[in-house]
Order: C-alpha cells, then sequence, then structure tokens
C-alpha cells in the first residue's frame, strides 16, 4: 500500500476551501458558491480515488493508517485510519456535501446573513465529518466529535428558520452533555488504560481488549452512550432533533441527519461494543428496547405531523431506531445492515429534505404540508422525484434502504424473534405516514396560490436540482440491487467487531421458531 | 531555645525576582514624590514593565533552583507559579496602561478621594490629572503573589497575603466610571478581607500553639509524631484553610467576588481574576500538601463539600445574571471549584493540573475582560448582557476572541480550558475521587449554557436601535487580546510543552 496520507489530503481540502472562500470579498458571492463546489468535487475524488485501492482482504483492522505524536504526555496521537465501516460513512459525507451545495445554490443570500460564510461553514463541517470517521485515536475522535458542533451551531443558528436560535441552543445544549459525559468516560478509560499498560494511551487498537471489572466497564459504557444515543438520537433523546431539523435549511438539515447523527449509531459499533464488551452485552436489552420504542414512537409522531420537517425528522428517529436495534443484537447480518441502512439512510434522508427544500423555495418557504397539493399536476418531474425519495424513505424493496431495514429484522430475528417482529410494525406505520404525505402534496387540487396562472405558479425542476438529486436516485439503486462492493467492504469490519465482543453468529434455526439464545 | 538572633542563610539569587519586583515598587513610591507630574506616567510605565520583565527573565534563568532559603521555598511549583503571576502581571499592566478607550483617559479616577461627579473631580480630569501611583501599588501585589506562593511558613505567608491584599483593596476603588460601586467594592473587599486575614492569623496561632512551630514542614513533623486529633490541630486547620478559601474564592467564603469583580475597573479585575487565584491556590497546595499532607484523609472530606459546593453554586448562580461582569465573576467561582477537585487529588498530577489549569484560566479571564473594557457605552462600559446583543455583526473580531475565551471556560476541545479540565479531572480519579468527577461533569454542563449564552447574543441576536460602541484600543489592548486568544488556542492544541513543565515542576520540597 502506498504511503501517501489519503485521509489527511482528504480532510484537508476541503478546509483549505474554506479559508480561501472566506478570504474572497463580500461580493464574490457566487464565486463563493463554484469554489466550494470545485473543493468539495476534488475530495470526492480523491475519496473515490482513495476507495478503489481499498483491499477488502487485508486483515489488518485499518487501513491507509497515518500516526503522528501530538500529545505525548497525555498518551494523544493524531492517528487516523479506516476500516470498510469507515469508509463508506467517508464516502458518504464526501457526496452529500457536494450534493448539499449545489441543491443550496439560493439558499442564503446577503440579507440572511454572508454567502460565503455559509458554504466556508459546510466545508469546515466536511474536514471534522472525515475526520470524525477516521479518527483512530479516541482522543481524536472526540476532539472532531465535539469541534463539529461548532460549524453546524452556527450553520442551524445563523442561516435557518425564525426560532434558529432557540433550536441551535438545544442542539448545542444537548450535545454538550452529551459531550461531557463521554468526556468523563474518556478519562476513565485513560486512567484505567494508564493502570493497566503502565502509560496511558487513547490509541484505539491499545483500548480493544483491555480488561476492566464489570462495574468500571459498565460506568464508562454509560458515558459514551449518552453521547451517542444523544447524537443519533435515540429515544428518548430525540427531542432536539425536530426542532434542528425545522429550523435548519434543507441542505443544514441534510447534513445535521444525514452525516453527523450517524456519527453516534458509528460510534457505538467502533468504540462502544470492542471496548466495553461484557457492558455493551449487559446493557444491550435496555438498548434494544429504546430502539423498539424510537421506532414505533418516532412512526406514530410522524404519522401527525403538519410540517414535512418535522415529519421527516420524527422519520429518521424512527430509522435510527432500526440502525441501532441492528446493532445492538450483535449478529453479522444486523449489524451489516445496520451500516448499509446507515448510507441509506442517509442518502434517502438526503433526497427527501433536498426536494422538500425545492418545494418550499417554490412557496415562499412555508414547510406546512397542508400548503401544498397536486404537484403532480403543475410539476410532474418534481412531484416524480418526491415520490422517489418518499419511497426511499420507506424502504421500497429494490432500494437500498430495504435492504438494510431487512437486513436488520432479519438479523434481530435470529435472536429476538418477537423484536423483529413488533419492529416491523414499524415499517408499516413509515408507509402509512409516507403515502400520506404524498398523497397530501402531490395529489389533489392545486392551491390557488401556485396554480397556473397566479403570481407564483409552481415550476418544475431546474437543470441544477436535477444534478443535485441524480446523484443520490442513482446510488439508492445501484446499492439497492447491487450491494455486493459496498457489503464486501463492510463485512470484513463488522466480523472484526463481533469477534471483539467474543460473539458468533447462531446457526440458523429453522425449526424451531422462538427459540433464541 | 537560643536568644540570639541568627540572620538566616540567603540564596539571594533564588529570591532575585522578588527583590527586583519589590525595589521597583518602592522606587515608583519614590517616584510619585519626587518626579514632576508630566513625565510621572511614562517612568512608571517603564519601571513597571521593566521590573516585571526583568523578573520573569531572572526567573527564568533560575528555572532548575530547588532551594529552600530562610522561610521560602523557590521550588518547582513556587518557579512556576510565579512565572505564570509575572507572566498575568505583564499582560494586565498592559491593559492598565490603556488610555485610548476612555474618551477621559485611563480607567483610573484622578484622584479617589475627590467625591464623584463632583467640581473637583471635573476640575482634575480636564486639567489631565491620572492617579499613577496605581503602578507601584500593582507593583507590590505582584511581590505579595509571589512571596505567597513561596511562603514556607505560616507567619511569612501571612505577610505575604497582607502585602498582596492591601494594593487590591486600593486598586478596586479607584475606578473612574461607576465610582460608587467601586468604592463599595473597595470597601467590601477589604472589611471581608480583614475577616479573613482575621481568620488566618488566629488559625496559624492555633497551629503554632500545637506544633510549636510556625514552619509547614514542622507541623507536618509535628503531626507525625503526634497522631490522632486535638481541638486545637481542628480549629487552626480550619481557620487558616478559611483565610486561604477565602482569597480563592470558594463556597461558602464567596460573598465578596461579584461585588468586587463587578465595581472594579476591568484592567483591576482582569488582574485580581487571573493572578490572585494562581497565588492563593499556590499557598493553598503548599499548605494542605507540604504541613497536611500526612493528614489528607481528614480533611479530604471537608475539601469535598466545599468543592461541590463550590461547582454547582458558582455554575448555577451564575445562570440568573445579568451582568456580564457579575456573571463572569460566578463563572470565576465555579472555575475554582474545578481546580479544587485538581486539589483534592493529592498527587504529583494534582499539582501539574492545577498548574496548568490556571494558566489556561488566567490568560482567557484577562481575554474576557479586555473584550469587555472595549464594549462601551456613554464613556463607562456596557456590562449588562442585553447591550451585548448582536455585537458579533458590529465586531466580528472581537466577538469571536470573546466566543473563544468562553469556550475556553466551558471546557470544549482545541482550548486550553478543555485540556485544563481534562488533567484537573484525571488527577482526580487516579485519586479515587470519580463521584466529584461526576459532579464536575454536571457543573460543567450548567456553566457550558451561561457561556453559550453569550455567544448566542452576540452572533444570533438582532442589535438594538442606540446599541454600544467598539471602541477601537490602542496598541496595548490589542497585545492583550492577541497574547490572550494565542495562549488559549496554543495550550489546547499544542499543550505538550507546558504539560512538560508542569510535569517537572509538581513536587514541593520540604
Amino acid at each position: 500500500m502506498s504511503n501517501f496520507p489519503w485521509l489527511t489530503t482528504i480532510g484537508v481540502i476541503p478546509l483549505i476551501g474554506a479559508v480561501v472562500v472566506m478570504l474572497l470579498p463580500r461580493s464574490k458571492g457566487l464565486l463563493a458558491k463554484q469554489l466550494a463546489l470545485v473543493f468539495s468535487l476534488i475530495a470526492l475524488g480523491m475519496t473515490i480515488a482513495m476507495a478503489l485501492q481499498f483491499d477488502a482482504d487485508v486483515t489488518d483492522p485499518f487501513q491507509f493508517s497515518e500516526s503522528a505524536s501530538w500529545i505525548p504526555a497525555l498518551g494523544i496521537s493524531y492517528s487516523v485510519g479506516v476500516d470498510g465501516i469507515g469508509l463508506v460513512l467517508i464516502g458518504l459525507a464526501a457526496t452529500l456535501v457536494p450534493v448539499v451545495i449545489l441543491a443550496g445554490w439560493h439558499d442564503v443570500d446577503e440579507e440572511l446573513g454572508s454567502v460565503k460564510g455559509y458554504f466556508a461553514l459546510i466545508l469546515v463541517l466536511q474536514t471534522l465529518m472525515i475526520g470524525v470517521f477516521a479518527a483512530t485515536d479516541v482522543f481524536l475522535f472526540y476532539v472532531f466529535f465535539e469541534a463539529m458542533l461548532v460549524p453546524i451551531y452556527f450553520l442551524i443558528g445563523r442561516y435557518g428558520g425564525p426560532q434558529r436560535a432557540y433550536a441551535a441552543v438545544k442542539f448545542l445544549i444537548y450535545s454538550l452533555v452529551g459531550g461531557l459525559f463521554m468526556l468523563a468516560s474518556l478519562i476513565g478509560l485513560y486512567v484505567v488504560s494508564g493502570r493497566q499498560l503502565g502509560e496511558g494511551t487513547f490509541d484505539f487498537l491499545s483500548l480493544v481488549g483491555l480488561e476492566m471489572d464489570s462495574t468500571t466497564q459498565r460506568l464508562l459504557f454509560l458515558g459514551f452512550f449518552f453521547a451517542f444515543a444523544i447524537k443519533a438520537p435515540l429515544f428518548p433523546f430525540h427531542t432536539w432533533l425536530p426542532d434542528a431539523a425545522k429550523e435548519s435549511t434543507p441542505g443544514t438539515a441534510v447534513l445535521l441527519i444525514g452525516v453527523l447523527d450517524k456519527v453516534g449509531t458509528f460510534g457505538m459499533i467502533r468504540y462502544l461494543l470492542p471496548i466495553f464488551p461484557e457492558a455493551s452485552q449487559f446493557y444491550a436489552p435496555v438498548v434494544i428496547a429504546m430502539a423498539v420504542i424510537g421506532i414505533l414512537y418516532g412512526a406514530l409522531v410522524a404519522l401527525g405531523q403538519n410540517d414535512m420537517k418535522r415529519l421527516f425528522a420524527y422519520s429518521s428517529m424512527s430509522h435510527f431506531g432500526f440502525i441501532a436495534l441492528g446493532i445492538f443484537v450483535f449478529t453479522n447480518i444486523g449489524m451489516s445492515g445496520s451500516v448499509l441502512y446507515m448510507v441509506a439512510h442517509g442518502l434517502s434522508t438526503a433526497a427527501v429534505f433536498l426536494v422538500a427544500g425545492f418545494l418550499m423555495a417554490r412557496r415562499g418557504g412555508s414547510s406546512l404540508i397542508s400548503d401544498y397539493g397536486g404537484i403532480s399536476k403543475v410539476a410532474p418531474v418534481l412531484a416524480g422525484f418526491l415520490l422517489f425519495a418518499a419511497l426511499s424513505s420507506l424502504a421500497l424493496p429494490g432500494l437500498a434502504s430495504f435492504l438494510g431495514e431487512f437486513m436488520v429484522l432479519l438479523g434481530t430475528f435470529q435472536i429476538y424473534p418477537w423484536v423483529a417482529v413488533v419492529a416491523t410494525l414499524g415499517i408499516v406505520f413509515t408507509a402509512a405516514y409516507v403515502l400520506r404525505f404524498y398523497q397530501r402534496t402531490a395529489t389533489g387540487p392545486v392551491p390557488a396560490a401556485y396554480a397556473p396562472g397566479s403570481a407564483h405558479p409552481m415550476t418544475d425542476v431546474k437543470a441544477r436540482e436535477v444534478t443535485a438529486l441524480a446523484p443520490l436516485v442513482l446510488l439508492t439503486i445501484v446499492l439497492g440491487v447491487f450491494p455486493t462492493p459496498a457489503l464486501d467492504v463492510i463485512n470484513p469490519a463488522v466480523e472484526w467487531t463481533q469477534q471483539t465482543l467474543g460473539v458468533v453468529d447462531p446457526p440458523p434455526q429453522i425449526d424451531t421458531p422462538g427459540g433464541g439464545q | 531555645m537560643d536568644d540570639v538572633l541568627i540572620a538566616p542563610d540567603i540564596d539571594y539569587l533564588a529570591v532575585a525576582p522578588m527583590i527586583i519586583v519589590g525595589v521597583t515598587a518602592v522606587v515608583g513610591v519614590l517616584v510619585e514624590a519626587f518626579a514632576p507630574r508630566r513625565p510621572r506616567r511614562g517612568i512608571q510605565l517603564v519601571l513597571t514593565f521593566g521590573a516585571l520583565i526583568a523578573a520573569f527573565v531572572v526567573l527564568i534563568s533560575q528555572a532548575g533552583t530547588r532551594v529552600i532559603t530562610g522561610s521560602l521555598a523557590i521550588d518547582g511549583p513556587s518557579l512556576v507559579l510565579q512565572g505564570l503571576i509575572l507572566l498575568i502581571a505583564i499582560v494586565s499592566a498592559m491593559l492598565m496602561a490603556e488610555r485610548r478607550v476612555d474618551p477621559a483617559g485611563d480607567a483610573f479616577s484622578p484622584r479617589a478621594s475627590a467625591l464623584p461627579g463632583s467640581e473637583e473631580e471635573r476640575v482634575l480630569s480636564t486639567r489631565g490629572f491620572m492617579q499613577t501611583e496605581v503602578w507601584p501599588l500593582m507593583l507590590f501585589a505582584v511581590v505579595g503573589m509571589m512571596l505567597f506562593t513561596a511562603a514556607n511558613d505560616l507567619l511569612v505567608m501571612f505577610i505575604a497575603l497582607e502585602i498582596m491584599s492591601l494594593p487590591l483593596y486600593l486598586l478596586a476603588g479607584m475606578s473612574r466610571r461607576r465610582r460608587l460601586l467601586s468604592q463599595e467594592a473597595a470597601l467590601k473587599y477589604f472589611i471581608l478581607g480583614a475577616f479573613s486575614s482575621a481568620f488566618f492569623i488566629f488559625g496559624a496561632a492555633m497551629l503554632y500553639g500545637f506544633s510549636g512551630t510556625i514552619s509547614l514542614p514542622g507541623i507536618a513533623d509535628a503531626l507525625s509524631a503526634n497522631p490522632g486529633q486535638t481541638p486545637l490541630i481542628f480549629i487552626g486547620f480550619g481557620l487558616v484553610v478559611i483565610g486561604l478559601l477565602f482569597k480563592v474564592g470558594a463556597v461558602p467564603f464567596h460573598q465578596w467576588v461579584p461585588d468586587v469583580y463587578q465595581g472594579s475597573p476591568s484592567a483591576v479585575t482582569a488582574f485580581m481574576a487571573a493572578a490572585v487565584k494562581v497565588a492563593a491556590f499556590g499557598a493553598l497546595l503548599r499548605f494542605l500538601y507540604v504541613a497536611f499532607g500526612g493528614a489528607r484523609w481528614d480533611w479530604q472530606p471537608a475539601l469535598w463539600i466545599i468543592a461541590i459546593a463550590t461547582m454547582l453554586v458558582g455554575s448555577i448562580l451564575a445562570i440568573t445574571q445579568t451582568d456580564i461582569k457579575r456573571m463572569l465573576a460566578y463563572s470565576s467561582i465555579a472555575q475554582a471549584g474545578f481546580i479544587l477537585v485538581g486539589v483534592i487529588a493529592v498527587n504529583p498530577e494534582g499539582v501539574a493540573a492545577v498548574m496548568f489549569y490556571l494558566a489556561a484560566y488566567g490568560f482567557a479571564t484577562l481575554g474576557a475582560f479586555a473584550v469587555i473594557s472595549l464594549v462601551r457605552q456613554d464613556g463607562g462600559e456596557a456590562t449588562h448582557l442585553s447591550n451585548w446583543a448582536g455585537l458579533g455583526k458590529r465586531s466580528p473580531v472581537l466577538a469571536l476572541s470573546m466566543s473563544l475565551f468562553m469556550l475556553s471556560f466551558a471546557g470544549i476541545p482545541l482550548t486550553s480550558g478543555f485540556i485544563g479540565k481534562f488533567t484537573v479531572f484525571e488527577a482526580a480519579i487516579l485519586a479515587d475521587a470519580v463521584p466529584l468527577v461526576i459532579v464536575g461533569v454536571i457543573a460543567s454542563i450548567i456553566a457550558a449554557f451561561f457561556y453559550v449564552r453569550v455567544i448566542v447574543l452576540m452572533f444570533f441576536t438582532e442589535p438594538a436601535e442606540v446599541g454600544p460602541t467598539v471602541v477601537l484600543p490602542s496598541v496595548f489592548t490589542t497585545l492583550v487580546l492577541a497574547i490572550s486568544v494565542a495562549v488559549t488556542v496554543i495550550l489546547g492544541v499544542f499543550p505538550q510543552p507546558v504539560l512538560d513543565l508542569v510535569e517537572q515542576a509538581n513536587v514541593f520540597l520540604r
């Protein structure tokens, strides 16, 4: 493998872009957008080039590893590297950023705040997202994890809707609470490692297999778990999400739910399970209960929403339940499904929120479902995209999200058949609210406000919007019908995680329904 | 007992930094008496900065010194803390030297005895009178602080306490603006400070009665020779610690902090908040570790309660404040609680962590008060929080710096405050004080709320129609801001050299 510092380079490119964009004079808003797009595309190109060199058969847990001493006094190093899970999530982040930039071309104007600032913040966020998935030093992960709050906080608080300050602060406080509990655990972990290894370290691989008594392990687990459960968000730590999603711009919402929240579930797989195997098994029933409640609760609340952004925020909460469920049933297929579903959910969330953003842009910024109707008559192509996004979100067979959800349920059924049965109800509810949403917006009479011949008739999609949505549609379909390359990359990492847990997949038990372990 | 007074053998080089600052302070007083009015300020500035910088240079050259000379212990902690005090003093002196932000001159009343708003004061102002005594006063305070961290017996510690405190009482009352508030602050500080001094000296007498010596190692020896608690040692320890905790601003001895921080001129508040904490924690550490390190099991529970109360009360009361200086005062109480967590650890890691934390906290505080001194309305500072709305639009650089300091106080990664919290909590976990760390985390969460609120105000709130103006400062305040920002970032991103330094200097000589 070459020694080229792939991950650092990919991470630094958007950062350079952000600096360049910020150095532009205020009047050059268009140039700022174009430059931001170019830099994010370069990063995407580099990511693809790196992904092509990723070798799924290598036994090392991490590839493209780099390491440099940072604060040796505290055992902290700058270490990055990716396994299959990190790779697909970096790929997701690298894909969504240019899409969001393109789709959000007109999301901000000078009245709302500095245009270049918006795009520079998105680029900074990209750097941090890549960092958080690539870090192999737990402390470095924590730094990225916390630092991500800053750009997203400003993205919501500066460029969002009328209640943006409230939403931004709520989001920040929730995240800080989680982050500080994680910090306490982090320090505890450091002290434990110091007692056992002679010198404290944050190196991830050294921390895996650390022997802790179960009380310590359970305590430290909780600190990390709080942070991840708030970030993901799992029931009952989800109440910040609907506000944040509603008040932010569509682009911010996509990055927030599509990528940032995945850090929570990513953290569970990467850190909770391997470092605290005993505690993970101990708490698994609790987490599974939270996940199932989240699936049903999120879906039921989504049914009652009249605001499309809130609707899809609750829908995401429901879907995060599936992801967490897949992780904590401790089966290979469940966890692989979760990872695949993380990517699929990122794509479908992006599609849904971007289409919703296009609709809102045409309707004076209203996100109320009752303000819409009959879109398929006045803007058929846009309605088509809306339908696709909706179907992808309800996990239509043939699309990526179906595969993820199905694998999660399959993995769950092997261990807890009844949980799988209950969780499946969530899919039914999802179908109900998604289809109802489509019905209320795309069919029926066209409201006078944007009927043909009115002052602002609803127009169909523009070339820019199609360009932004096309990659999402394409990837959703490709991953849905031909997931093998992605699963080949994901599976070794999942198997490695399962090994650290000491869990072996149960043999298929076809004859004894209900016979778990 | 012999009646002959034997002059102690003193290592003059080791105490040279203190001598330099002290002698210059005396010279400064003479300058006040003999130099003509016009060049006086210039002379004082040269003397002050010259003395502080010279003392710092000498201190650096003495970096390896570990010696007990007379009643002073020049060891790792005292050298590091003295260096820190000198640096903080240099930066605060720059703040005090600022003359451009207030249209009427510097931040100090031309003659503190003149009635506020009186004809006399007006005349003094228009004729350009200035209170240049602030410079020698400040130098005296610095001498006291340096002595405080090095004092190895209770009497010298008491003298240092007084040398440090008396000039500060005066400085607190000299504000040009809002004189009554300032004078109230000075009086309050003086009366409560006098109380705490009395506690301290009374406690010292008790300890002397118990052990027959005033030297800290001597008390430790007496303790190990006579194990078991006697009322004398119990009361004596309690009274001395109360005196020290008062200076630190720990709950329940914190009542003076908000009023004094609010009333004093911002430059003095910055100096007080940053440097007094360093000195007082230095003395507290030395007292607890050297004299009572062996008896830690007896005092740790009491300090646990005080640390928990300090963290929680400071953070919770800060939320309700509407004046930014008062808010920072309560925040400094909360920060004192976090530092106490490191003190309670009673291990070398704890000493190192406390020193690092003090450096991080000190410079962020200096920066924050520098920002406050620049946001003004009708000549005076606009300290009501509502005045800060929309500052980010008016002056993004200033608002960003302030945000950085707030984030550092809140302990967000990549700022100095984060590494500080990290090391303090680590030391506490090493000492098996896990509940203390949990309370610390909860207090941090509460504290984060009001730090973030300042950022929200500055960036996400629409500015009022007639808001405060942001004054363009002279090179002095600009430098203060630049230094504070740089230290906050560097200690957050590349803390290794400083961590090494405090780690090498974490053992008290006894």
